[in-house]
């Protein structure tokens, strides 16, 4: 059997992982304003600490950080380069730097002190910012404990009628069915396979084309079990949210709040480290 | 004289025909009593009726004509008022085919509680109905497992916990064996015996396997919409003939005694219908033959 395929849940025993979903949603908003509140030196060492401090209590390994990092690489890159050659300041490092076109035209390359100094901001930012959000959330809540989180969190919203314990319950039985119906493409994909169907060559389109005869039986077989579900819930007695209990109660612990409060001051102190001109500031 | 808990008269119901077609009558003036605690087989090839009959017991299809009490309440209608559909399906849970597409949540203990859930168990009574429910199934251990991990086996007791869980009086189990393996079958057979030997919960097994319908108490055979035999195992699986006429084998065991019979060895007794009441038979006779030649 394959193992939990979604998400990206890393199963251990942390502060982090027992905290309360509806606290690690506020932490996780709180934190990436804290990331865009800082504009100086001191701001992002202080904020990369706390980041380097979650990775630690959260006993995510390393390796997993890093994972989730490359993807970003080629965003990371290009926002550098964009920022090295597009920020104008007042330090010019490159008075020298230029490439001869036609004529006795040239074309100036201006770097200017500050550019990298936002290179560098950008960078930490963005790192920060997915560390921050996986550590916080994706790495140590389970999709149905964030499901359930975003429930109560946005349930004063039904007073205008916004369903948001339809929303909840789709979610949590889209969440359910994603194994599911990943062994039932594969099985599909090998049935048509034993008839010859060939998925690995041709181009894009050819490809694309393959997997109409996969699609089709998957959503059929959707359907029926859709159905069959319906027919089940109701026998279960299932007649929307109102007058439901819940097995699991979320409750506030003390911890949970002083998290927050942590973080509010954590963030009051970003905003009072920016006042102090030291360094580069970011606009 | 204990009122029945199903009582069925003249139970008709006939599937709407698409676009302008005729109506499909699939069950036609069904009649029949089900007492509290019974532990009832209903067979039938496939089409036979069977499950819409089942079907209609918590309502998930309405009476097309005829009488349906169940517990007391009165389906004929078809309808009925939302709290009291709901008081219905508590008390008359439902098991289907595939496990698959009964579970909601991701985690066993979580879905276990989704029908108390639905009926406002408060805690600590809904945690308690949970693990209780787990325990009857034997899945204490797999609380917090997901349920993709499990095997069919488990994952149909998993399925029944939900159910008892809800405390219901009678549990309708809609080919629920059909699609696991011989070891998730003996599992579910075990756990709905149990069920009604140590709980008294009223037991309708619809099914297609004949060795299923020997573990009852009572064996109703439908074909084509109507009731056909009706009575203990051992005397429907007597009427051999009669059920081959429709497409049903008897038992293995009740077939060899049948043939044993057709070729002229007296074979003695009427419990045909398990391997060990035949194996007793079987011993009997034999002991006889020898004591007549020897």
């Amino acid at each position: 059997m394959k193992s939990i395929a979604f998400g990206q849940y890393y199963p251990a025993n942390s502060p982090i992982h027992r905290m309360d979903p509806r606290a690690k949603v506020i932490l996780t908003v709180l934190y990436i304003v804290c990331t865009f509140l800082c504009r100086n030196v001191l701001c992002f060492a202080a904020i990369l600490l706390s980041a380097v401090l979650l990775c630690l209590v959260s006993r995510i390994p390393l390796r997993m950080i890093l994972r989730s990092i490359r993807p970003l690489i080629m965003i990371l890159a290009f926002t550098s380069l964009i920022n090295v050659f597009m920020t104008k300041g007042e330090h010019l490092l490159t008075p020298t730097w230029q490439i001869p076109l036609w004529g006795s035209r040239v074309w100036r390359i201006k770097i200017y002190e500050e550019g990298l100094w936002n290179a560098l901001f950008m960078i930490l930012r963005i790192i920060i910012l997915l560390i921050g959000t996986s550590v916080l959330l994706s790495y140590t809540t389970t999709p149905i404990a964030l499901t359930d989180a975003l429930e109560r969190l946005f349930s004063p919203l039904k007073k205008i009628k916004v369903p948001v314990h339809d929303i909840a319950m789709m979610t949590t039985i889209a969440l359910r069915f994603i194994p599911t119906l990943m062994d039932e493409t594969q099985r599909i994909m090998n049935a048509q396979k034993a008839r010859g169907a060939d998925f690995s060559s041709g181009g894009l389109i050819r490809r694309a084309k393959a997997l109409l005869p996969v699609l089709v039986p998957l959503l059929v077989s959707a359907f029926n079990r859709a159905y069959e579900l319906a027919a089940a819930m109701e026998c279960r007695c299932y007649h929307g949210g109102e007058g439901r209990t819940r097995l699991k109660i979320l409750r506030l612990r003390f911890s949970d709040v002083f998290a927050v409060m942590l973080l509010v001051a954590f963030g009051v102190g970003i905003f009072f480290l920016n006042r102090q001109g030291i360094g580069y500031t970011m606009k | 004289m204990a009122e029945s808990f199903i009582h069925a008269e003249n139970l008709s119901f006939s599937y709407k025909g698409q676009n302008g077609a005729d109506d499909i009558p699939a069950l036609k003036g069904v009649t029949l009593d089900i007492q509290k605690g019974e532990y009832v087989a209903v067979l039938g090839h496939n089409g036979s009726g069977k499950s819409t009959f089942a079907k209609l017991l918590n309502l998930i299809l309405e009476p097309t004509s005829g009488t349906l009490i169940v517990g007391g309440t009165d389906l004929s209608s078809g309808d009925l008022p939302d709290d009291e559909l709901i008081a219905l399906r508590r008390r008359v849970g439902m098991v289907f085919q595939n496990p698959d597409n009964q579970l909601v949540a991701t985690i066993v203990e979580d879905d276990v509680a989704f029908g108390p859930e639905n009926l406002g168990v408060p805690m600590p009574e809904l945690r308690r109905r949970v693990d209780d429910a787990l325990a009857a199934v034997g899945m204490s251990e797999y609380t917090d497992r997901e349920p993709h991990h499990l095997s069919g086996g488990q994952k149909q007791r998993v399925a029944i916990a939900g159910i008892i869980a809800m405390r219901p009086e009678c549990i309708v189990f809609d080919e629920s064996t059909a699609m696991l393996d011989p070891l998730g079958r003996r599992e579910v057979l075990d756990t709905i015996r149990m069920l009604n030997r140590e709980n008294g919960i009223t037991i309708i097994n619809i099914t297609h396997y004949m060795n299923e319908a020997a573990l009852a108490d009572r064996v109703i055979v439908i074909n084509d919409g109507s009731i056909l035999m009706d009575g203990t195992p051992d005397e429907v699986f007597a009427r051999r003939n009669e059920l081959r006429a429709v497409g049903l084998e008897v038992p293995q065991c009740a077939e060899l005694i049948y043939r044993l019979r057709e070729a002229g060895i007296p074979v003695r007794g009427t419990e045909i219908s398990t391997v060990e009441a035949c194996a007793d038979l079987l011993s009997a006779a034999f002991s006889a033959e020898g004591n007549h030649h020897g």
